[in-house]
């Protein structure tokens, strides 16, 4: 491979982006992948553009606005100072190489520093019913309003907890959708205890009991400490089940949102060897970094969401400071850019950030033991539609404790989606069927091709690495 | 419909009685031009700068059936995670021949007029067939 070595990043969201700024403002030129389209990440995501789309970033993204377009134009007026590949997926990651595909094509980029700024999904618990059409993720649901003008149905419930099902439930109303429910398995005395917490950030606080009295003023029904029982339907949804307080509800609806708060993509950071290590916080096991954002590998730094959830304000301040630990490991002067914070200060408003996002996950706490009521029949990996019952046979019959040793025996986690829509629920279920913690039935690796490639690129590209020992199904 | 109905879905298009609306709902940017593509074969409309995913689901409640279960799927997270979105398009070669297969991703692909979109359910000699994964 002859191409010289570059600085890279990944992702053209808030964190890669603001990361881009600050190496551009020294005088480098970064590499920027991007899977999208278009930049501003799933946050900030923007409507194909030349296509007539019209709504005003005002329509799109409310009280986020000024942010939205203040990170665009920022990207926009870096353009002809990076390298920036958008629709490129980087799909592995060995020593000094990415490996990226971009329109079928192939293509390896070297790197001699590498910003990984992946972003999350949402986190998804499954339920009976789960895997029908019109059942979306919370964050799909945003993105189909965002980026396509559309509801994801007729009659919307949204279903699970976190700050985004009261979010996407307002913005969906706003914008002239049916929403029937908004059903949160976290109660209501949870969200009120957290409230000193959560004023670590009064503003952002504010807009979420906006939402909610925006939301019951408009008479949509707000349940709060729900258990979820089921989604019913055949050629798609026809209604949600739930309990609470011992009595059983139903509502018919044609499409459900569903989340439970976010989860990072970590799976670059994994094939990119960074050590991990669980992290209470996040619920899940995460890439170490320090305060600056590196990570246990030299010349690889993570920020944003996908080296563990801040939202994206955050993430604009992790990219910074990610870059600023990047040009200080080159010996190069921190860049002076107006009203961008140095490195203390950012470090200072990460650190308050952190206290915050304890109040939420107190606020927005995960269903205690969700396993548990999962019946049998369930279908847990939505790609190899692997059950949980096969998954408890496997833990009783063959005394399995380690997830990828779960997964080598019953294919969980290891179809299209690689882990990223049932990794979750393998582990909750393995944990409680073994009578471990989350934390003890360990982490599902990553493996390349991180998402579907062609596979003749693969076989007839000579700068590809055979596929490690670990990768093969144990 | 009952859970019987599991079986037929090869025989019988996704749009039974009472089943009839499709999953999406346009609630705004509806004033872009039209552009047709092709539905299992059927012309139907999409609106330009519409994903795949999008101007199917305008239209009916799947994308593709489940290669196992033969149970309708339609996405589920929208931004290219999940992989469950993935659908069949034909291609014509410019010289005779049979149709080519290759397979899209729908909510990260752009509808283009003229595309013909397959969402059946695939014979089991082209699960495995197409250019693609």
């Amino acid at each position: 491979m002859s191409e010289r070595a570059e600085i890279v990043i990944v992702g053209a969201g808030p964190a890669g982006i603001r990361a881009a700024q600050t190496l551009v403002a020294a005088g480098l030129r970064p590499i920027v992948l991007d899977e999208n389209v278009r930049w501003g990440g799933q946050i900030y995501r923007q409507p194909p553009a030349g296509a007539g789309f019209t709504r005003t970033k005002q329509a799109l993204y409310g009280f986020e606005a000024a942010k939205a377009d203040a990170v665009h134009t920022t990207m926009a007026a870096l353009l002809p100072q990076v390298d920036y590949r958008p629709e490129t997926l980087v799909w592995a990651c060995d020593p000094k190489h990415l490996h990226t595909m971009h329109g079928g094509r192939e293509t390896p980029v070297a790197f001699s520093h590498l910003i990984i700024a992946s972003g999350a999904t949402d986190r998804v618990l499954p339920l009976p019913g789960w895997t029908l059409p019109g059942v979306y993720t919370l964050g799909g649901a945003q993105v189909a309003l965002k980026s396509q003008g559309c509801a994801i149905g007729e009659r919307v419930v949204f279903a699970g907890t976190g700050p985004l099902l009261y979010l996407v439930a307002y913005q969906y109303a706003k914008a002239g959708a049916n929403v029937v429910a908004v059903l949160d398995t976290s109660a209501f005395a949870a969200q009120a205890k957290a409230t000193p917490r959560l004023l670590n950030q009064p503003a952002t606080f504010a807009k979420g009991v906006y939402y909610v009295g925006w939301l019951r003023s408009r008479g949509v029904r707000i349940e709060h400490g729900v258990t979820l029982e089921g989604i019913e339907g055949t050629a798609g949804v026809r209604a949600i089940r739930w309990q609470r307080g011992g009595r059983e509800h139903s509502l018919e609806c044609s499409a459900v949102g569903l989340g439970f708060g976010l989860r990072p993509e970590t799976q670059l950071a994994d094939l990119a060897g960074c050590r991990f290590v669980f992290d209470d916080l996040n619920r899940c096991w995460l890439p170490e970094r320090d305060a600056a954002g590196r990570s246990s590998q030299a010349g690889i730094y993570l920020a944003g969401d996908g080296a563990g959830i801040a939202g994206a304000d955050a993430a604009e301040l992790a990219g910074r400071r990610a870059a600023l630990a990047l040009l200080e490991d080159l010996g190069i002067a921190a860049p002076v850019v107006p009203d961008a914070p140095d490195a203390p200060a950012i470090e200072r408003k990460l650190a308050s950030n952190r206290r915050f996002r304890e109040g939420i996950e107190q606020a927005f706490a995960l269903p205690e033991n969700p396993a548990a009521r999962w019946p049998d029949e369930m279908l847990v990996c939505r790609c190899e539609e692997v059950d949980a019952r096969t998954l408890r046979e496997c833990v009783r019959h063959d005394g399995v404790t380690e997830i990828n040793r779960l997964k080598a025996l019953t294919r969980v986690g290891m179809g299209r989606c690689q882990g990223r829509m049932c990794g979750e629920a393998a582990c909750h279920l393995l944990a409680e069927a073994s009578g471990q913690t989350f934390a003890q039935v360990g982490r599902l690796r990553a493996q390349a091709p991180i998402k579907p490639i062609p596979i003749a690129p693969m076989l007839f590209d000579e700068n590809v690495a055979a596929i490690p020992e670990e990768a093969r199904d144990e | 419909m009952s859970s019987s109905s599991h079986s037929s879905h090869d025989s019988q298009p996704l749009r039974a009685p009472g089943q009839s609306h499709p999953q999406l709902t346009r609630l705004a940017e509806t004033s872009r031009s039209p552009v047709t593509f092709y539905l299992d074969g059927e012309a139907v409309q999409a609106l330009a700068g519409d994903t795949l995913l999008t101007a199917i689901l305008t239209h009916q409640r799947h994308v593709r059936i489940s290669e196992f279960s033969g149970t309708p799927r339609a996405g589920f997270c929208l931004i290219g995670a999940c992989q469950d979105c993935w659908v069949r398009c034909e291609s014509m070669p410019a010289v005779g021949g049979d149709a080519q297969l290759t397979r899209l991703r729908a909510c990260s692909t752009t509808v283009q007029a003229g595309m013909r979109v397959v969402t059946r359910a695939a014979d089991a000699n082209e699960v495995h067939g197409g250019a693609n994964v």
